[in-house]
This record gives C-alpha cells, structure tokens and sequence, in this order.
C-alpha cells in the first residue's frame, strides 16, 4: 500500500446516458484519496445540471470504509437537490462493505457536546465552587483520619507496622542525603551572606548564633518538611490514586477494610516518625555549613563556634521545631493521601493528583509556619 | 478487496520468546495468509500475547526472525518498520485508548498521519468507526467514563479506523454482552471479506473462535510451542491430542460422555 499518493489511485471519467449523469470508477480509492474524490465529483457535477446520477463501481479494484464514506456524502448532497442517485455494478464485496456503515449515525449529535469555553464569570464561579469543595472535601477527610487515628491508638494491634517501616525506610532513610545536602548548602548560604555584612562591624561570633537560630527555629523544620512533601505526598497521592482507579480500594472496602486504616494510617505514623528526625539532623547538618564558613572564612575554631551556637539554642526552640515537624509531617500525609483517594476517572487524573497533593501540601506547610511564627513569639 | 501479492503476509520463523532467563515460546514458525482469519487459542498465560507482541515488532525475539509483507521486522530500521506499522491495526488486550482524550480523538488519532484529510471527513470517518461498534454518539465521552466493554469496542474502531490489511485482536470478545458478541463476529466477518484485510485474533470464547477462524492454531505452556493448527473442522475430525479436544471440543465430549 503506498501511504504517500501524490497521484489518486482512482480515476474518475463521466458520461451522460438518457438525460442521467453516469461517473465512472476505476482503480483504488483509499483514506488517502478521500477528500480529493469528493471535491472531483462535486467539481463534475457543478458542471452539469442533472436530473439523475449514477455511480458505475464495476472497475474499482480496491475501496476501503473511507472512500465508500464519500459516495454516501455525495449521495447526501444530491438527494438534497431532489435528484436521483443511484450505484450500478456494485461488486459484491463493496456491498459488502456499504452493509458495514451504519448510516444513521453518521449525522446523529454526539451524546454530549463539546466541551465549549465558558465566560469570564462562569470561570470565576466555578473556580470559586471548587475551591469551596476542596475546602469541604480536605476537611472531611481530615474528620475520618482523626477518627481513624483515634481508633488505632486503643487499637495498636489493627495497625500494619509492617507498612510503617516500609514508609519510614522509603520517606526517611531513602530522604536522608537529599536533606543532609541540601540543608548543609543552605547553612553555608545563610553563613556567608551574613558574614559579609557582620565582618564589617568585627561582629564574626555573631554569625553562629544567626545561623543555628535560623536553621533551628526556621529553615531547618521548613526545607525539610518541603523535600519530603515533594517527595513523599506525591508518592502517597500517585499509590492511592492509582489503587483508586483500578478498583483496589473498593476491594479493600468489600473486605471489610477501611481503606483510611489501612493505606493511609501507615503512612502518617510512618511520617511522624521520620519527619522530625530528618529535621534533627537538618539543624546538624545546616550547622555544620555554617560552621565551615565560620572556620574556613572567619578564623573562627570549631569550638568557639559549636559554643556559640549551643548557647543560642535553648530547649524550648529544639522542643518547638520538633512540634512544628510533626505538624508537617501530619499535614503531609493528610493531603498526599487525600488527594489519591480523591482521583476520579482515568491515569490523568493521577498525575493531577499527585501535582496537587505537593502544592497543597506546601502550602498549607507554609500556612501553618506562619501561624507557628506568631503563636511562638507570645508563648516563647 | 485483496491486492495480488503472493505469499504469506506474515512468516514466522524459529521464534524463541524469552523475558529474561525464562522462555515463553521455543522455536515457533508458521505462517499467516493473505485475507484469512487465523485465531490463536491456548491457555491463560501461555505466551498469546506475547506472541502478538513479537508479530508486530515491539518485542524482539530472542533467536529467529517474523516477516511482515516480506520485510524482516527484527532487522528493519525503524522507518521501514513505522511503514510496515501503519499497515497493521492492533487492539490490546487491556484497551490501550489515552485516558487523557476523548473517544472520538482516540479514534481519529491514526487519521492524524494523513495531514491532508480535512476535518470533517475525519469527524465522518470516526462516526462510521464508532458506528461500526456499536458506540455512536460516544465520541465526546473519555474513555474514563465508559464501561469495560465499551473500552473494548473504542480500542477496536481505534484498530479498524484506517481499514489496515493486517489486523491484530487481542481477547476481542473479552467484556462484551452476546449481543456484541454477535455484531463483533459480524464486524469481523464484514471487513474480512469486505476490505480482504488478514486477521490475527486470539480468544478465549472457543465457539466464537470455531465460527469464525479459517483458520486455529493452539499454543501449550508446557510445550512452549505449537501443538496443533488446522481449519475447524479438521481441528475437529482429526485432532487426537486431549489437550486440543478438551480445550476446543470439550462440549462435544461432554455430550458424547453423556451419551455414552
Ligand atoms: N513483561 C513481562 N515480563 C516477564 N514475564 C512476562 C511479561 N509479560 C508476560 N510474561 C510472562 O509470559 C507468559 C505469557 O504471558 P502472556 O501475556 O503472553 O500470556 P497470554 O497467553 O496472553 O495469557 P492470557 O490468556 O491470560 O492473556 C506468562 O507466564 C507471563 O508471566
Ligand atoms: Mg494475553
């Protein structure tokens, strides 16, 4: 079959018999040639004013679905004018083919309509609206987590462990380079920038407390519960979005599972576990970027440094930025997991889950370290 | 309506079908005709589709060779194996149409080769697609939003929407009522003998595959390979292995036993 015609692989020749137009086909007429076939016959037939017209099939050596189609639209056009139209020496096999399409449908509107683009304020609206579902939807799911958290702490037995380790060694240890790297840049960053401004007041010591003060109270808890929302609550969104559509859950539920216990309760504990250990050692390694500018940059010794900085942390900012992580960790896997369970439909909506479950999430985990900032402040 | 090319369209030559360490198949070779219907029937897991897999090219067997229209597909360069693709229609055994389209676009997505077919043509062509499986009027639904079987029948306009001359079905039947059932058999039937295109079709359904294969050929895990082919009815008289009877004939038997 040649896919690339130039030339039509038909040739189309006409006739008039008693006052009736006659076309002639031969050769091929394939997907290919469709559109030309029928602007051929529409062009011979503007020509002519006719009260009849037939098609003469008898020498078409090859026709598929496509090209049949296009003597039915030609038919269509003539039977509008209030001619006749007809077919004579139909090969059996064209027949064949004829019998095939259903014609019926081919001018019958869709059962729904195309999507069409709404206005300016039907798309504020319904934006509005979904907002206000989500809203509604992320609450009651926060409601059933409660609940099922609840149950499984007079319950420990109920709870998969098994499933807990596997969070926790996929979240935790898997995330612990990507953290450690990142947060030691980061207290490099935060060291040299505010070296550049304390070196001119002689104030170098100063530049450890800065630092263990940002990266304990602030960045650390922060860029830690970010790394692994990117990581983990989409992860968590993508398996339970996925287990979703292919009927997993509902399995689940038909045997007697609930599905919160089951798949997302894991995940929490798993995350509340590893989440404030991963800050933890966030704060180390941001202190320690720090402390490599303050000795390598500031003729600061190590101990001078580490004694600075230990002086700056009291308990209470330990104690509050662990607090914070488990804030984190919950609001990560209440979204992540919130998200898989509200996919719909097919694959795609997978990935929209999973994309929404790390914006959510960052979000919310930016939210809440501002109301952390303010609530502190006063406690503190 | 056939084209005169002599010869098999597809030549199957010692293929071995390996995923890593384990075989699948061991050197298998027959041949498909120009314009029949062959069925392939065999066990859950024995390679059907794996096999289906090699005879369009996106397996490459471990030893032998598969020849589509006379072109080794395992040495092709990927050009002459893209021609040789646009010649074939394949339906998957899981459907296979992108969630993130409609019906409709799903179907016309084979037309998109063809820059020059204008737009309406392409919506007419894919109504007489859908027409064809019993799905009219569902173009504009996602393939999310439709039942098992009405996927099925979308993945089979999506196979037919370019009349290929080489179809591949794989569990065509799977999902659907007796009613569609019946219209896919006629649906084969039609453009079998309509259009001439050869058939590749493996099934479960044993009196589908009796009605309408010119052709069956049965494949054994434990053999790895082929252990019977013929028409139907020689299948019938003269098969003596168990295996075959009991998977093909396995109500003749029963009834004769009832008899008996
Ligand atoms: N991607 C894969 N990797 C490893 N093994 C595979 C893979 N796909 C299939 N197999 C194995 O190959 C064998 C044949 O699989 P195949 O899907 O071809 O079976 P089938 O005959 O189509 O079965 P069914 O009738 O159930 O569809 C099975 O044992 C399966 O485990
Ligand atoms: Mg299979």
């Amino acid at each position: 079959m040649k896919m690339t015609v130039s030339e039509p692989g038909y040739t189309l020749t006409h006739s008039e018999e008693g006052g009736g137009l006659v076309l002639t086909l031969s050769g091929r007429i394939s997907v290919e040639d469709a559109d030309r076939l029928l602007t051929d016959m529409e062009a011979v037939l503007s020509e002519q004013r006719v009260g009849s017209v037939q098609i003469d099939l008898a020498d078409v050596s090859y026709i598929d679905s496509a090209g049949v189609l296009t003597f039915f639209r030609l038919e269509d056009q003539i039977r509008q004018k209030g001619s006749d139209y007809g077919y004579t020496h139909v090969p059996s096999r064209i027949r064949g083919i004829m019998a095939l399409i259903g014609r019926a449908g081919l001018e019958k509107p869709p059962l729904r309509s195309e999507r069409t683009h709404e206005g300016i304020i039907e798309t504020v609206g319904d934006a509005g609206f979904k907002v206000y579902c989500d809203f509604k939807a992320l609450m009651t799911f926060l409601g059933d987590l409660l609940a099922a958290v609840v149950y499984l702490s007079g319950h420990l037995r109920e709870v998969r462990w098994g499933d807990v380790l596997f969070y926790m060694r996929r979240t935790g240890a898997e995330g612990f380079p990507i953290v450690g790297l990142i947060s030691l840049l980061i207290g490099l960053i935060i060291a040299f920038m505010s070296s550049l401004q304390l070196k001119q007041f002689g104030a170098n010591i100063y530049v450890a407390s800065l630092v263990s003060l940002a990266i304990v109270r602030e960045l650390g808890p922060i860029m830690t519960a970010i790394l692994v929302a990117g990581r983990s609550a989409s992860a968590y969104a993508a398996e339970i979005g996925t287990m979703t559509i292919n009927d997993e859950v509902d399995a689940l539920v038909t045997m007697g599972f609930d599905p919160i216990r089951f798949l997302a309760v894991p995940k929490l504990i798993a995350t509340a576990i590893v989440l404030p250990l991963l800050t933890l050692y966030s704060d180390l390694f941001g202190i320690a970027g720090g402390l490599i500018v303050g000795v390598v940059g500031l003729d600061l010794t190590p101990y001078t440094y580490l004694q600075e900085s230990q002086r700056t942390i009291t308990l209470f900012y330990l104690l509050s930025s662990l607090l914070k992580a488990l804030v984190f960790a919950f609001v990560i896997a209440w979204i992540g997991c919130q998200r898989g369970f509200q996919v719909r439909g097919g694959v795609a909506a997978v990935g929209a889950a999973t994309t929404s479950a790390v914006v959510t999430s960052i979000l919310l985990i930016v939210i809440v370290d501002s109301v952390f900032a303010v609530v502190l402040h006063y406690v503190g | 309506m056939r084209e005169a090319e002599p010869g098999p369209v597809i030549i199957v030559d010692g293929l071995t079908a390996r995923f890593g360490e384990e075989t699948i198949l061991e050197k298998i070779s027959f041949e498909v005709y120009r314009g029949e219907i062959l069925c392939i029937v065999g066990g859950s897991g024995c390679g059907k589709s794996t096999l289906l897999k090699h005879m369009i090219g996106l397996l490459r067997p471990a030893v032998g060779r598969v020849l589509v229209g006379g072109v080794d597909i395992t040495a092709a360069d990927d050009e002459q194996v893209n021609l040789i693709r646009k010649k074939i229609g394949v339906l998957f055994q899981s459907d296979a149409l992108l969630a993130s389209m409609t019906l409709g676009e799903n179907v016309g997505l084979p037309l998109d080769g063809f820059a020059g077919l204008a737009p309406r043509t392409v919506q007419l062509i894919v109504r007489m697609k859908l027409g064809m499986v019993n799905l009219g009027g569902y173009e504009n639904h996602y393939p999310a939003e439709l039942s098992g079987g009405m996927r099925k029948r979308g993945g089979l306009a999506r196979a037919i929407a370019l009349d290929p001359q080489i179809l591949f079905f794989d569990e065509p039947s799977a999902g659907l009522d007796p009613v569609n059932t019946a219209e896919l058999e006629t649906l084969i039937r039609g453009i079998n003998t309509g259009l001439g295109t050869t058939m590749v079709i493996v099934s479960h359904q044993v009196e589908l595959v009796l009605r309408i294969a010119d052709r069956v050929m049965m494949i054994d895990s434990e053999e790895k390979g082929i252990i019977a082919t013929g028409t139907p009815d020689e299948l019938r008289l003269s098969a003596s292995d168990p295996r075959v009877r009991n998977f093909l004939f396995r109500s003749d038997t029963e009834r004769g036993e009832g008899r008996a």
